[in-house]
């Protein structure tokens, strides 16, 4: 079923929640929305599932206006953050919950229900577990629980509340592997909401990146990844190094550098923005004034696996910056802390300044 | 008091000492002897006398009184402790902090003055009594004025029991619920009722214990008439005016034993409380009192709660009587 999102506005007192955003979810995609906290992103989400109201803008799903629809009729999957398992059933009652529920002309028989908990069971490979009670399971155990009982209801499309937060970065990872099969196995519209651009990149088919209640970017992983659209967005995904210049006729100036800006060759200084993700610099370890690129104090550095993460601080501002170097390359500088350098991005994308 | 604990962390063994008499000696000296004493004048002319003045037609009438009047107020009780913890921790609306500040009223006014209030309201020379009269209708000095009497003194009870639990349980569960497509009168039975109904029984035990045990309100609204609107609290003070202290002590030792039975019930829902809580993975609403000693399986902790129950009955039996 498609997604349709339509100038949706929401306001919660003085805050606006969401600004006018407009969206649209193809049929069995896997749908993520990036941003940071407090962007919008949990709050779109409920208004998809009826849990909260709008105040302009409708939702469509599978081309029906779901204005008005109760929650009860929407017939979505909704997987919540802390997963809000009935504490006082067991996970079999938590899933059956529901088709329990159901008016009695529609409700299974108690045959059909226990044969679909089962099913429902093996999926999220939880079998044997389910007489246990949701405190009684591991955090990864119970993400898997709600979206079993999410799933039994045979949702129309799925949404996912910060699916991984409350996990540990080990079963993070191989949930994160987990949902990407399923999803591909269940075939179901998904959208799960995440403030971890690893993540998102990773499980997604497109990425919706958020921002102060507006839709920043939407697009696939690549896409958003090479071809940000906006300062934020460039900003947001990779950690990237922003660098206030001005563009003349093609060209971004600043820092005593000169970089490419195609597409900003308007005639005369505008203000712009380059942003150089970490590892996009190349290092010298001797200061030359009179050559160009940023002169910087090494400050810190750690090692993370292949790469050595160089926390430096700019000579002229003391503003700090992140490079990233592969290892060999760290090896063959010998740089020392407190050491100054020089760095000289290889690439940048530049934007002219709002 | 740990003796693990590193001497430099504690006090000095005489203080110790000395505050442990103290609290001892305060409960042995202003609840344990009065409690004795209270039976020990109750039987002190033996048991014929103590079953004669319990079997009186005035003091059955008293004992009927006192249960009817409980048994009323309890379930308005628990539909407004209900209500209004249901309303303040589920909805945002004016005046609910004032709300939140008058459920407590009944706490801070003395229950004098409630009845005063009922007599005000209700009374011959009140705001309704003409209307009343016209229609033959008896609230002050009848049953009706002492059970909005008892209502008026026990309404805080459910309602302040739930609405931290209920904070504390937020509504999640009952979004999941919606999502699921249940109906509101599903929910409601199926999750919320099952996580707050230890609330709900615990408040309404301390409920029935005050309802039974009223004087002061129930005092200036019953009108004193025997065997029409005499509590056991009003019957106990009579019998004692009249100078017939074994049976005096007699009626008051049923309340007495009242207050033991609902010590008994208050710890054993603690408990059982407490184990839900526990099983159910929610830190609100578990006391001090079992927890570390009972673990794991679900029915293992059914069987295991109520025997605790039982056994403090049986040692509270035991000590008391």
């Amino acid at each position: 079923m498609s997604i349709e999102i339509r100038n949706l506005s929401c306001t919660f007192g003085s805050l606006k929640a969401l600004d006018d955003v407009s969206l649209q979810v193809n049929t069995g995609e896997l749908t993520a929305l990036l941003g940071p906290s407090g962007c919008g992103k949990t709050t779109l989400l409920r208004i998809i599932a009826g849990l909260e109201s709008a105040d302009a803008g409708c939702i469509l799903i599978a081309g029906q206006d779901m204005t008005g629809v109760p929650v009860q009729q929407r017939q979505v999957g909704f997987v919540f953050q802390n997963y809000a398992l009935f504490r006082h059933m067991s996970v079999f009652d938590n899933i059956a919950f529901g088709l329990r529920a159901r008016p009695r002309a529609r409700r299974p028989s108690a045959a059909a229900v226990r044969e679909r908990v089962m099913h429902l069971l093996d999926l999220v490979q939880l079998q044997g577990l389910a007489d246990r009670f949701p405190s009684q399971l591991s955090g990864g155990q119970r993400q898997r629980v709600a979206l079993a009982r999410a799933l039994a209801i045979e949702p129309r499309i799925l949404l996912l509340d910060e699916p991984f937060g409350a996990l540990d970065a080990h079963v993070r990872k191989e949930l994160r592997r987990w949902l990407r099969k399923l999803h591909g196995e269940l075939d179901i519209t998904t959208i799960f909401v995440t403030h971890d651009q690893a993540e998102a990149l990773e499980v997604a088919d497109r990425v919706v990146i958020m921002n102060r209640g507006h839709v920043e970017q939407a697009g696939t992983p690549y896409d958003v990844w090479e071809h940000p659209a906006t300062p934020f967005v460039c900003g947001f995904l990779g950690d990237a190094n922003r660098l206030d210049g001005h563009t003349e006729n093609g060209r971004w100036q600043g820092h005593r550098m000169t970089l490419p800006a195609p597409g900003l060759g308007t005639p005369g200084k505008q203000p712009a923005l380059a942003f150089v993700r970490p590892h996009e610099f190349d290092v010298l370890p001797a200061a030359d004034d009179s050559a160009p690129g940023l002169s910087a104090r090494l400050t810190h550095v750690y090692l993370a696996g292949s790469e050595a993460h160089l926390e430096v601080e700019r000579l002229e501002d003391s503003a700090p910056m992140e490079v990233k170097l592969p290892m060999e390359v760290f090896e063959q500088l010998g740089l020392q802390r407190g050491q100054t350098i020089r760095l000289l991005p290889r690439r940048a994308r530049v934007f002219a300044a709002a | 008091m740990s003796n693990t604990a590193p001497p430099h962390l504690t006090e000095p063994g005489w203080l110790r000492a000395l505050i442990t008499l103290v609290s001892i000696g305060f409960v042995g000296l202003f609840l344990v002897l009065p409690l004795i004493l209270v039976f020990s004048e109750a039987l002190r002319k033996g048991w014929e006398l103590y079953l004669a003045a319990i079997i009186d037609p005035d003091a059955l009438a008293a004992i009927r009184l006192t249960l009817v009047v409980a048994a009323v107020s309890l379930p308005f009780n628990a539909l407004f402790g209900l209500a209004a913890a249901w309303s303040i921790t589920r909805f945002q609306f004016r005046g609910k902090q004032v709300l939140i500040t008058l459920v407590d009223l009944p706490f801070s006014v003395s229950p004098v003055v409630a009845g005063l209030v009922f007599i005000l309201v209700f009374g011959s020379h009140g705001w309704f009594g003409d209307w009343l009269q016209e229609h033959d209708l008896r609230i002050v000095y009848a049953v009706p004025g002492i059970v909005l009497a008892t209502l008026f003194v026990t309404l805080p009870f459910i309602a302040r029991e739930l609405i931290p639990l209920m904070q504390a349980q937020g509504s999640e569960e009952e979004h999941a619920a919606l999502t699921l497509g249940a109906s509101g009168w599903y929910i409601f039975r199926k999750v919320t009722l099952p996580n707050i109904k230890w609330g709900i029984l615990y408040g309404a035990i301390l409920a029935n214990a005050r309802a039974m045990g009223e004087f002061g309100a129930v005092s200036v609204v019953s009108g004193h008439i025997r065997g029409e609107t005499n509590t056991m609290t009003l019957h106990v003070e009579i019998l004692y005016n009249e100078y017939q202290f074994a049976a005096s002590f007699a009626v008051a030792s049923l309340l007495a034993l009242l207050a033991l039975v609902t010590l008994a019930a208050k710890h054993f829902v603690e408990a059982r409380g407490a184990l839900h809580a526990r099983r159910a993975g929610n830190p609100q609403f578990s006391t001090q009192t079992v927890t570390g000693q009972v673990e794991s399986r679900a029915s293992e902790h059914r069987s295991r709660g109520a025997a605790l129950g039982l056994q403090n009955l049986a040692i509270l039996a035991k000590e008391h009587a």
